[in-house]
């Protein structure tokens, strides 16, 4: 099995044809996932009345999102701000201590044959299937004994564990770490732990930028365990504080700010977007060496 | 070397199915509900409340109340060493699940919230509330309206103070009628007249609003003279095809199938437009509305009035459609401090000016009767004196009314079912069947004996 | 550091005994589980443990009136005759049944766009077709739910253009399908890009053979890429299938504003939530849970048999 990249220079000499029509056609793909986002950037530089009455597609009489923006921020004693810090310390120790666990397990299972080894596997593969939501209550109900909800640790601890993360490094890390080069390790009695920290990681490094990059958007965008955890909205992170900003609108007491929820949504994608952007190169080689299975 | 690695991983594997039992046990084994009410130290009493005033601590309230932010500012101006943080965590239902969902936990719920009088039942059965009776609260009885107190002393206990009450009443668009030469209705049936007069002249406006709303239907069906709900002990009945309610469904049955409703969902911002521009020209509604339209729909001052309630023979009566109390949570850890607060909030005069001069409407008796507060001329609704037409509503309320120990969760699947009626157009008769059927099973589900 | 006393390397002695050689390999036996143990501890307290408290709480049943107490396989007979299960079950199997071919035909079309160095411009198409999935569900369902408005939506704008309410994406006729379009604009790009990535390592000399022997751009999709491409798609379809059973948080996201058109039991897993947080029906909840997650775990395990296998080394 191989992973050997097409050599571009070759195929682009023998193919230099572009085709205008499909590029035309792959415009109004592009449209359809642009579009949505377009409309977001362009609402949120509304004021609230205004979005009412201007045209969806464009801006309004007044470009606010500046001051949309500076709203966001100090709205309610700068909430969002808060639920920002606290989204930051979910994805960092959630996404890290996941990729680490994902990591290890992954380089365990795939460099390693110890009993059981195959019940870990139907076990974490079975684990996928489980829908989140079986498990949402009664780890709620868990937790509530526990004395976990309502604070960090109840969304965070969830949040540690990704099948799909291990199912990736232990692709990976069959074909990344060889077997011969672990085995000299041992032979120069160095401990396993020591030739993962020193020799494998740096072996696995697309892999783990990937597994990275899966949780780090996973924990991001992490909402339903989060909605039914935390009670305190000090603790939320951004998608809830969103959407609870959302329902602020309807009701007794409403205080529409559809324009906040616009503006901090924007601005909540953007961090993550960035993400993508700058580190496109480690998670195509990623996932290219788990979508592989012959 | 070999061998202390092996043990090492087999006695943290030893350990880790232990802690998994010992987790997975500690989550089976039945908890009582953590009573965190009782407060050893300074005793219970009416003094107690006055002393923790004194002493100062922090307190958590969930409101959703305009008025609560003013009420709250003017606690801490007068106590100024306690400090209370208000949270607005949703309207109504919103708010109970998360309230209901800390008592599960047994953390994370304030030591104040509001309850609506139809959902006191459900919370002061589930053991959630705190008995406030061992603080002196049986003394305030004489201040509030019978109906509210009913509201909240279940079971010889008292679960929480009344904060205003909801007698209901029509809120018209004075404007809108004149400019259609629509007289106001003084029956339900001239109110369908008057419906379908309106959406002939101009088919973008409509009588009222209504995609299903669980508290709207029980209070017309209130109204109506019918009595769907019926709870003695833990024997229940519900009977949603009785005289009362018929009569509800069908009239009512002729706006929505008429299309003569709007569909604009309640408390939405499309609603507060409609309210705004006339698209929306009714609203029966509780007597607690004039604050909301002060706060919400400032652009349509001095188009609206008041009138009483239609009614289906021309004698007057009334239900009550929302209107609630505070209560304190069992899980507090300042029982007297939260008490006191609420006792401020609900029964001292100061709270109450705040809360009636942001267009509260109160359950205390004296408020109530007051002449200042009933000859106020409203600015709001072009000088008329609204509060007679409200306080007169408050004594016409149709009696003998009860809601279900599982009223939050029966008006959670409203919409599943009578919605459906709206949704189809159909017969609300068939709708309200369907909602009977699911309350009936979830009764009996919950250990109640219903319609047996 | 080698020395001669710690285990010999037995290519260089073949009379080493083999005693030395299986404490050897129990060592490594053994150590495998230092790296799985930090998972796996984790994975039991978040999964194992919980799962194992769902199924007891399904066997029991807690009540307003009566406490706590065992019911068996009470709650399972119930579920077999309740509407709201099946009702919701069917929703999302025809949800399923539909959406996921779209989507993956869109992503498999996509990547092949991408890959068929026909397109200019390609590495622009493939970061913004993948854009979406950088995007929180919330945020999505909100974007799309506003657009879908009649308020201030795209909806509102395009029916005041026709003149006629003829756009109502949130009307119950057209509401699975506005879903529908969400999830799909939310994972098309994902998809697209597990695709694109398999093809980018299908090996150069394949295609110099093909186009020797003059295959056409459609023939080499089908005989060289969409082959390569099995493994990748029964990753993909388990996955959207694992997705499309756990549809929860874009009805329940919209639903605040059409409670008649979305109910709350219009999924199974909004009804497993309702049940536990509005009807306090914990034990009902879990049932209905653990019956979804068996549901789910046969139909993906079935399509993962007829796909391919993993290749165990």
């Amino acid at each position: 099995m191989s992973s050997r990249k097409r050599e571009n220079s070759v195929r682009g000499a023998r193919n230099p044809r572009k085709s205008i029509a499909l590029t035309v056609l792959m415009a109004f793909f592009v449209l359809y996932t642009l579009v949505p986002l377009f409309w977001l950037f362009v609402n949120a530089s509304k004021t609230q009345p205004d979005l009412f009455s201007s045209f969806g597609l464009w801006f309004g009489d007044d470009f606010a999102l500046f001051s949309n923006i500076h709203q966001t921020l100090t709205y309610n004693d700068g909430i969002y701000l808060r639920w920002l810090g606290n989204t930051l310390l979910y994805v960092v120790i959630g996404a890290g201590g996941a990729t680490l666990l994902a990591t290890m397990a992954g380089y365990g299972m795939a460099k390693f044959r110890f009993p059981g080894r195959r019940g870990v596997f139907s076990v974490v593969l079975g684990a996928v299937a489980v829908p989140g939501t079986a498990l949402a209550v009664p780890t709620f109900l868990m937790f509530s004994r526990l004395g976990l909800t309502n604070t960090p640790w109840a969304v965070i601890i969830p949040s540690l564990i990704s099948p799909f993360g291990l199912y990736l490094i232990w692709v990976f890390a069959v074909e990344a770490v060889p077997t011969e080069l672990l085995e000299a390790a041992r032979m120069d009695g160095a401990s396993e732990f020591r030739t993962f920290f020193t020799i494998s990681i740096r072996l696995l490094a697309p892999g783990i930028v990937t597994v990275l990059l899966l949780t780090t958007v996973a924990t991001w965008n992490n909402y339903f365990l989060p909605l039914i955890m935390l009670s305190d909205p000090n603790w939320y992170p951004l998608t809830v504080g969103l959407n609870q900003w959302n329902s602020q609108s309807l009701g007794a007491a409403a205080q529409p700010i559809y324009n906040l929820v616009l503006t901090g949504s924007l601005l909540a994608i953007i961090p993550i977007v960035i993400a993508f952007l700058v580190l496109q190169r480690y998670w195509q080689s990623g996932l290219t060496a788990g979508s592989v299975k012959q | 070397m070999t061998s202390t690695r092996t043990t090492l991983t087999r006695r943290v594997s030893v350990v880790a199915t232990a802690l998994i039992i010992g987790v997975a046990l500690a989550s089976c084994a039945s908890s009582t509900s953590d009573d965190g009410g009782t407060d050893t130290g300074t005793g219970t009493s009416a003094a107690a409340l006055d002393a923790a005033l004194q002493k100062g601590g922090k307190l958590t309230y969930w409101s959703w109340t305009p008025s609560a932010k003013d009420q709250v500012a003017a606690f801490e101006k007068a106590y100024p060493k306690v400090d209370v943080t208000l949270e607005n965590v949703g309207t109504g239902n919103d708010e109970y699940t998360k309230l209901q969902n800390a008592v599960t936990a047994g953390s994370g719920a304030p030591d104040v919230a509001q309850i609506e009088y139809f959902a006191m039942p459900q919370f002061a059965l589930s053991d959630a509330l705190l008995d406030i009776s061992p603080y002196g609260a049986a003394e305030l009885k004489a201040k509030y309206t019978e109906s509210t107190w009913n509201h909240v002393a279940i079971g010889g206990k008292i679960y929480g103070l009344p904060q205003d009450s909801g007698p209901m009443a029509m809120f018209y668009n004075a404007k809108v009628f004149k400019k259609y030469g629509i007289e106001v209705p003084k029956t339900w049936a001239e109110y369908i007249t008057a419906a379908k007069k309106l959406h002939a002249a101009d088919s973008k406006k409509f009588i009222a609003a209504d995609t299903g709303d669980a508290g709207f239907t029980t209070s017309m069906i209130w109204q109506a003279g019918g009595h769907p709900f019926a709870v003695d002990g833990t024997k229940a009945t519900i009977n949603v095809a009785d005289a009362g309610t018929k009569k509800w469904a069908d009239s009512w049955n002729q706006l929505v199938d008429g299309g003569l409703l709007s569909t604009i969902p309640a408390w939405s911002d499309a609603w507060y437009k409609g309210l705004s521009d006339g698209t929306i020209s009714t609203l029966v509604t509780g007597a607690w509305m004039p604050g909301v339209f002060e706060g919400s729909v400032a652009k349509a001052s001095g188009d609206w009035a008041v009138a009483p309630m239609p009614t289906y023979d021309g004698t007057p009566v009334t239900a009550e459609n929302g209107g609630g109390a505070q209560a304190v949570l069992k899980q507090t850890k300042e029982p007297a401090l939260a008490t006191a607060f609420l006792r401020w909030l609900n029964s001292d005069p100061a709270s109450l000016k705040v809360f009636t001069e942001s267009g509260g409407f109160p359950s205390t008796v004296a408020e109530l009767k007051d002449p200042a507060f009933v000859g106020a001329e409203s600015k709001y609704f072009g000088g008329q004196k609204i509060n007679e037409v409200l306080t007169a509503a408050a004594g016409e309320v149709a009696p003998n009314w009860s809601y279900l120990p599982f009223q939050v969760y029966a008006n959670s699947i409203f919409n599943d079912n009578v919605g459906q009626s709206y949704e189809k157009k159909e017969d609300l008769n068939k709708g309200l069947a369907a909602w009977q059927t699911a309350l009936v099973t979830y009764g009996n589900a919950q250990g109640f004996k219903v319609n047996s | 550091m080698t020395t001669t006393s710690t285990v010999p390397d037995a290519r260089a002695n073949p009379e080493v005994p083999p005693v030395k050689l299986e404490v050897r390999r129990q060592r490594r036996n053994w150590q495998g589980w230092a790296f799985v143990a930090p998972f796996m501890a984790v994975f039991a307290l978040v999964f194992i443990a919980p799962l194992a408290f769902a199924i007891y709480l399904s066997l029991y049943r807690r009540q307003m009136i009566g406490g706590n107490t065992f019911v068996g396989l009470e709650n399972y007979s119930q579920l077999l005759s309740d509407a709201s299960f099946w009702s919701g079950l069917s929703r999302v199997l025809l949800f399923l049944v539909i959406q996921v071919p779209i989507m993956l035909i869109l992503a498999l079309a996509a990547a092949f766009a991408i890959d068929s160095a026909r397109l200019h411009a390609a590495s622009f198409f493939r970061l913004m077709i993948f854009l979406p999935y950088a995007v929180p569900a919330v945020v999505a369902v909100l974007m799309w739910g506003f657009i879908y408005g009649d308020e201030f939506g795209l909806a509102a704008n395009l029916n005041d253009f026709l003149g006629s309410k003829v756009v109502t994406p949130l009307s119950q006729k057209w509401i699975l399908a506005s879903i529908g379009n969400i999830v799909t604009w939310e994972f098309v790009g994902y998809n697209m890009l597990l695709f694109y990535s398999t093809l980018t390592t299908i090996p150069g000399d394949l295609f110099e053979a093909a186009e020797l022997d003059g295959a056409g751009a459609f023939r080499v999709i089908r005989s060289i890429k969409l082959p390569a491409l099995r493994g990748s798609l029964v990753i993909a379809t388990i996955f959207s299938i694992i997705g499309s059973f756990q549809l929860f948080n874009e009805p329940n996201i919209l639903r605040p504003l059409i409670k008649n058109v979305i109910t709350s039991d219009y999924t199974p897993n909004m009804y497993a939530y309702n049940l536990a947080f509005a009807g306090q029906q914990h034990n009902y909840s879990a049932t209905v849970a653990i019956v979804m997650g068996v549901i789910t775990a046969v139909i993906a395990y079935v399509v993962q048999l007829r796909g391919s296998r993993m290749e165990e080394r």
